[in-house]
């Protein structure tokens, strides 16, 4: 049996992770909470933004506007949204494997814009195309952000570099729930129209379709990367909490049973001192 | 049919929410004023005066870019920036303004006037929806 120690400064240093996982849970908490006020503000945004443009593509009908119909470069450029700090579960590695797992990518033929280290990293360690790494973004994500980076991925669009765009982040589903999605940008993927009933009337624009698309689908992709930031940071936050809090109670359950084991054996050497002193008098008087 | 279904969000926020008898902006194409009943369209936003009209009252606010899809029964507009004349800082628009009028002064390159005229138009669009 190890020493008592052994035994206590064993349980010294979980005490002393244990105060860390709980500090770090408390901080993801209200991380998190502003986090998810923020995503529900901007989910009115993405949310009003998705069913417009679907709409106004239910109602444009057939048309060879370059940024649906796709062009013929078999590249893929894939969004990598991630964290820059780890302890977060297995936040950062289930939206990495969305890309490593999937049969669609093979690593040759894919360019990664990672935001956020975690993701780069793991990513560059399984030898992927890391075009870009943009980890300041995740911090504070803003429109402006999106819109950049949708300004440099419309231009390899444009120039034929790569054929199709991907998004892979984290949607927050609820505190608990948060599920690695991947998500298709470009070319837009023709929407199933749910049975508005409105698809019928014509949609006009001014000026001329090819323009108003022109000019719309790169806002409506900056919308959807703005909104899976948020998400994310959301879901990195209660990715964190969940981790952490389960981390504090691991801890707990390790003192409770070194505490059990430091008195066991304190009791031990008790017992072990008292048997030597019965015995030494004993031999004494005998 | 005579009032519509207004509805102006941005990234950030719900701007507007209600119902309206006409609503006036600026597109790519000119100022244009919505009534219900209008035909199904999109337009591009440019930097103006946005005016909500919902009976006598009248609301203004300074619309940045974005678009607007105008349907008959509704008009959604999804803008990146729009300000209510209260939010905007005074000050900070005519500083903004002297300064994008010196930088087209000082001709530079394509993409440092257009920006520069961007921010022109914004300014002047701010200092105008105070008045």
């Amino acid at each position: 049996m190890a020493s008592m120690r052994d035994i206590k400064r064993r349980r010294t240093s979980i005490q002393g992770t244990q105060q860390i996982t709980k500090a770090m849970k408390l901080v993801s908490t209200v991380k998190l909470q502003r986090a998810r006020s923020n995503a529900e503000k901007s989910h009115n945004y993405f949310d009003t933004m998705y069913r417009t443009v679907c709409s106004i593509l239910a109602r444009v009908g057939e048309t060879d506007h370059r940024f649906l119909k796709g062009n013929d470069s078999g590249r893929k450029a894939v969004i990598v949204i991630t964290s820059n700090r780890g302890l977060a579960g297995g936040y950062n590695s289930s939206v990495a494997k969305l890309v490593t797992t999937n049969p669609d990518f093979s690593k040759g033929d894919i360019d990664i814009y990672t935001i956020g280290n975690k993701g780069y990293e793991i990513l560059h360690r399984n030898g992927y195309n890391i075009v870009r790494n943009l980890p300041d973004i995740i911090e504070a994500p803003t429109f402006a952000d999106a819109m950049g980076l949708t300004n440099i991925l419309l231009e390899s669009y444009s120039s034929g570099e790569v054929g199709e765009i991907y998004l892979a982040y984290t949607f927050f589903k609820n505190t608990v729930t948060h599920v690695p999605t991947l998500l298709k940008l470009l070319p837009v993927a023709p929407i199933d129209e749910d049975g508005d009933g409105n698809v019928d009337s014509i949609m006009n624009f001014e000026p001329g379709d090819e323009e108003a698309l022109d000019m719309i689908i790169p806002k409506y992709i900056a919308g959807q990367i703005h909104g899976a930031l948020i998400e994310a940071l959301a879901s990195e936050n209660g990715a964190r909490m969940q981790a952490m809090d389960n981390a504090t109670s691991n801890a707990e359950d390790m003192i409770d049973d070194l505490t059990l084991k430091y008195n066991r054996a304190r009791q031990g050497s008790i017992t072990q001192e008292l048997t030597e002193i019965i015995a030494g008098s004993q031999a004494l008087n005998g | 049919m005579d009032k519509f279904k207004l509805r102006i969000v941005t990234p950030e926020r719900v701007f507007y929410e209600g119902e309206a008898d006409m609503v006036e902006m600026n597109t790519t194409e000119g100022q244009i004023g919505c009534y219900p009943g209008h035909i199904p369209l999109t337009v591009i936003i440019r930097p103006g005066i946005l005016s909500i009209h919902e009976g006598d009252e009248v609301k203004t606010a300074a619309l940045h870019e974005g678009f607007a899809e105008i349907l008959p029964d509704s008009v959604n507009i999804l803008a990146e920036t729009v300000e209510w004349p209260d939010e905007i800082d005074e000050e900070r628009a005519r500083a903004a303004l002297e300064r994008a009028k010196k930088r087209l002064e000082s001709k530079t390159d394509d993409l440092e006037m257009s920006r520069a005229e961007t921010a022109l138009q914004r300014a002047i669009t701010r200092i105008n929806a105070l008045k």
